[in-house]
């Protein structure tokens, strides 16, 4: 086909599905990379079960991965499909309900055998029985042309059929006019020691390109511009890497080592997998033999002056409550990423919800108050990475980082910062012995000095027990009780100092406010922005930090009618504002492991704007 | 341990610190404090440089009363803070001070884990066999049977013996005290200070208030000749009013010659296997034998802080120093203008 007959698009999303061994995740990886080569915006969204291999062709064995480029900007990785790759019956009968009418299935037909569609629950063939009439369907034998295309690298079937995800990402490559060459790079810098496997995806990857230029199956292709994106340089990016990055470079920034205590947990691990591979940055990584160790050694790590940093999920952040209670009385500088996930109890691990909030907030016995911030996208985790650790050190408290599945495992473009750009952090040690008072605070910030381990004159002792003000001797005093309680509450709220105001996207003042925190914000500003586009007045503003609250957020809410709080949990926030400001904010709830859809809170946006003309007249 | 010299010679009031102690008039913690207190002076490390940290109990209210780095902090976790800090900080000498409830119930796990590691830590347990701070029920190594609060009709539970948990999560370094016998006490503990790697000092410390006489059965000093055995490298197994008295196998099974049996087990604590210590530490009165005092085992083994320098060094020889720089620009990147 003539290139020129290529029409173009603002904006494609295309999910690959299949068996969880079928290497779905790579294949939309390497779209992710490409596309970001390209010079698209883009988000993506994978999913995957919990289960490492379940057994194949079932529907809980299915894997997929979402992408959405585009050449606009773009906060989601969309909502609906245009193009469904569908490797086997179950991976279809899983994602068919997402893809809207009209919308391309791409399906492998090779695997639509009796059995697999048995394994499927399907009683008859789809394929065949025209209950797909209202998709473009596009049925393909992908595995036998797959294998045929590399018949001349004398590999059995099976280890040929390894190969089929990057056949069928050639046929994508082609429809949408995505060059090869950053994928075949990939091939060699993976697989360069060994040669055959090079071959065989390299191959696959050109056969399934060229099938779908010589074939008449597809009667149009497709371009999508590069995005018109800020200057600067750009890399793709997942939520735990930037995560992983910003605290390395909160390190630098810091000029102190980090030390990174974690238990492996869904879907936080990766954190760890990053960062242990940075030991020539002096990163230490510790894996320890449960959650509280993990915590447990953080503290120790702080109480020595490294910059100490812990990660979990909800159910390990549960086991670290008492000794997070602990950093909060002995004033150590201390930051928890919490990658939360689908819970109560084990829940869906590999989901995504934002339901520890209150966790973060309150999960502790007695007055323990934290720091809590939360990224709102992929690439914001690095920024809000190093503000968590600016926040630890210069008020001496542990800080809780709220990321979630969806921002860990998605990916965006990233544009690098320049080192000069990043914010400093100021590390002090106490070093002179004359006048010290381990309790002793700094009238600005409160925070008590960090006096560590190897400095003459500074023996002192710290621990749980009730601490009297100022010395920090154990005393059970009532009154001093008080006093210490009410003087470590005012010194989280007084973080409010030293963090940025709360913005409002749309008009200023008036009548809805959208409110959201963490992830949610590709969803909330989408929906706001489309909305806003078609002349309606809705307005929308972004947490990032949660404890305390930007200053301004009481007298933001005050200048509106009303305001919308959608959360991936039962209203946490919704709790929290009500209690603070005496602001009752419509719910907009959503527990099902996924991320809000575009098209959910623009339905709840318009129904709320009706109720409020409704009530107006 | 650190080699760090110091200035000024210290003395015993040096690591005194201003808080009042606040143990049962009578308790064995106080002993094991003095010897502390007598040892640090000598052990040539600067006073700034030393660390102790504790769990929670009775035996973990130490640190208040020593005039050094100290960390109180939660029930079972010393342990963890301790790795985390000797991690970061390897030039720094740490105490652990631990119970048999802190050490080897809630704790248990990272007790394992701490020493499997081997990272140069002190880890002292005061084993009272009985909970003191929470008012008498009975502990891990309460014995079957045992009459407290929470068990009137006796403890159910077969007690764990610490030495044989240390021992199998491969520690590089164990030994037993017993509090009253302060001399015993003294050089078991300046032996810990000295071994590099995970230690392992089991402290037979009486409870006066909650589980009193707990350890006469082979402590009390009419009988500790016949009931123990003071144990030194390459000497054999001698013990008795007379030192008339050693051990030989029968089978497997160590049973009680004559000293000049030409059977008679030496004692070997840098057997690089832990067979010869685990037969030390089934010994009891219990099998009609005497208790093995003393170290047990005192092997050299790479250190885990060692390890992870290493690792550190030979990333930086490998990839450079490392530039934050050049890693957030890492992998496939684009420009736009």
């Amino acid at each position: 086909m003539n290139p020129t007959a290529r029409s173009e698009l603002d904006r494609v999303t295309v999910r690959f599905a299949g068996d969880s061994g079928d290497g779905l995740q790579v294949v939309g990886s390497q779209l992710t990379n490409t596309s970001a080569l390209f010079g698209n915006d883009l988000a993506t969204l994978p999913d995957y079960p919990a289960e490492i291999r379940a057994p194949a062709g079932t529907l809980p064995g299915v894997s997929a991965f979402q992408i959405s480029f585009a050449s606009e900007d773009i906060h989601t990785p969309g909502d609906a499909p245009d193009v469904l790759v569908a490797l086997n019956p179950a991976a279809l009968k899983a994602h068919l309900d997402d893809i809207p009418d009209g919308g391309t299935l791409i399906v492998n037909e090779d695997a639509f055998t009796s059995q697999n569609l048995a394994k499927a629950d399907y009683e008859s063939n789809p394929l065949t029985d025209k209950s797909l009439a209202h998709y473009r369907l596009i049925p393909l034998p992908i595995t036998s042309q797959n294998q045929a295309a590399l018949a001349h690298l004398d590999m059995s079937p099976r280890q040929a059929g390894r190969s089929k995800n990057f056949y069928a990402l050639g046929i994508v490559y082609w429809l949408y006019d995505r060059p090869l060459e950053p994928t075949l790079r990939w091939f060699e810098a993976k697989w360069g020691s060994r040669p055959q496997i090079v071959a065989a995806n390299s191959a696959a990857l050109k056969a399934g390109y060229a099938f779908a230029d010589t074939t008449e199956l597809f009667t149009s292709a497709y371009r999508v511009p590069a995005a018109n994106l800020p200057a600067g340089t750009y890399r793709n990016i997942t939520g735990n890497e930037a995560t992983a990055l910003g605290f390395v470079t909160a390190s630098h920034l810091a000029d102190r080592p980090l030390f990174y205590a974690s238990y492996p947990i869904t879907p936080a691990s990766t954190v760890l997998h990053e960062l242990s591979r940075h030991r020539n940055l002096g990163v230490v990584t510790f894996q320890a033999e449960d959650e509280i160790a993990a915590i447990g050694a953080a503290i120790g790590a702080s109480f020595g002056g490294s910059l100490a940093l812990t990660g979990t999920s909800g159910p390990g952040l549960a086991l670290k409550s008492e000794a997070l209670g602990l950093a909060v009385v002995v004033e150590l500088p201390l930051v928890v990423i919490d990658v939360q996930r689908a819970g109560p109890s084990t829940g869906m691990p590999t989901k995504t919800e934002q339901a520890d909030l209150l966790q973060a907030m309150f999960g502790r016995n007695g007055e323990a108050p934290v720091a809590v911030v939360a990224p709102a996208t992929p690439s914001d985790c690095f920024a809000m990475a190093v503000e968590a650790f600016r926040i630890a050190v210069t008020y001496m408290t542990p800080v809780l980082y709220l990321s979630d599945g969806y921002l860990a495992n998605g990916s965006e473009p990233w544009r690098i910062p320049p080192m000069d750009d990043l914010p400093s952090i100021t590390v002090r040690f106490r070093t002179d012995p004359e006048g010290f008072q381990p309790y002793q605070r700094d009238p600005d910030t409160l925070a008590r000095p960090w006096a560590i381990p190897g400095t003459a004159g500074l023996e002192h002792r710290v621990g749980g027990l009730a601490k009297e003000d100022v010395t920090g001797n154990v005393s059970y005093d009532p009154d001093n009780n008080e006093r210490m309680v009410k003087l470590r509450m005012r010194k989280i709220a007084g973080i409010a100092d030293s963090i940025p105001s709360v913005e409002v996207a749309g008009p200023q003042r008036g009548g809805l406010l959208v409110l959201g925190w963490g992830s949610t914000y590709g969803a909330i500003t989408t929906a706001c922005e489309k909305l806003r586009g078609e002349g309606v007045a809705v307005s929308s503003a972004h947490l990032r930090y949660l404890n305390p609250f930007p200053r301004n957020l009481g007298e933001v809410l005050a200048r509106f009618e009303r305001v919308l709080i959608p959360e991936l949990n039962l209203g946490q926030l919704r709790m929290l504002i009500a209690d603070k400001f005496g602001v009752a904010g419509r719910r907009l709830s959503k527990v099902q492991g996924k991320p809000f859809l575009v098209r959910e809170i623009r339905a709840a946006i318009v129904e709320e704007l009706a109720r409020m003309e409704a009530h107006a007249n | 341990m650190p080699t760090d010299t110091v200035d000024a010679p210290l003395t015993r009031k040096d690591f005194v610190s201003d808080q009042d102690v606040r143990w049962c008039p009578g308790c064995g913690d106080y002993a094991i404090l003095a010897q502390m207190q007598r040892l640090l002076p000598n052990l040539g490390v600067p006073r700034e440089n030393i660390v102790f940290i504790s769990g929670i109990g009775c035996s973990s209210r130490f640190p208040y009363y020593v005039d050094t780095f100290g960390f109180h902090s939660i029930h079972g976790r010393a342990m963890t803070l301790a790795s985390g800090l000797k991690i970061t900080r390897p030039e720094l000498l740490v105490f652990v001070i631990t119970g048999d409830g802190d050490g080897l119930s809630i704790g248990g796990n990272h007790l394992i884990h701490a020493l499997r590691r081997n990272m140069d830590l002190n880890i002292i347990l005061f084993n009272n066999r009985i909970y003191g701070l929470t008012k008498g029920q009975y502990s891990p190594t309460s014995e079957v049977g045992k009459r407290t609060v929470s068990s009137p009709a006796g403890s159910l539970e077969v007690p764990v013996s610490p030495a044989r948990i240390a021992l199998a999560a491969e520690a590089s370094f164990v030994a037993r005290t017993v509090a009253t016998d302060t001399r015993h006490l003294s050089t078991t503990l300046e032996r810990a200070a000295h071994h590099r790697g995970g230690c392992f000092v089991e402290v037979y410390q009486n409870c006066n208030v909650y589980n009193d006489g707990a350890f006469d059965y082979f402590a009390e000093r009419s009988i500790r000749a016949e009931q123990t055995i003071n144990l030194e490298h390459g000497k054999p197994l001698t013990f008795g009013k007379n030192g008339d008295k050693a051990i030989k196998l029968d089978g497997l099974q160590p049973v009680i010659c004559a000293d000049d049996d030409p059977g008679r087990l030496v004692h070997d604590e840098r057997a690089p296997s832990n067979v010869w210590p685990y037969l030390l530490a089934h010994m009891s009165p219990t099998f009609g034998l005497p208790l093995p005092l003393g170290v047990l085992r005192a092997v050299d083994k790479p250190t885990y802080e060692d390890g992870m320098s290493e690792q550190v060094d030979a990333a930086r020889e490998h990839s450079g120093a490392g530039d934050v720089a050049a890693l957030l620009r890492a992998g496939d990147t684009w420009t736009v203008e």
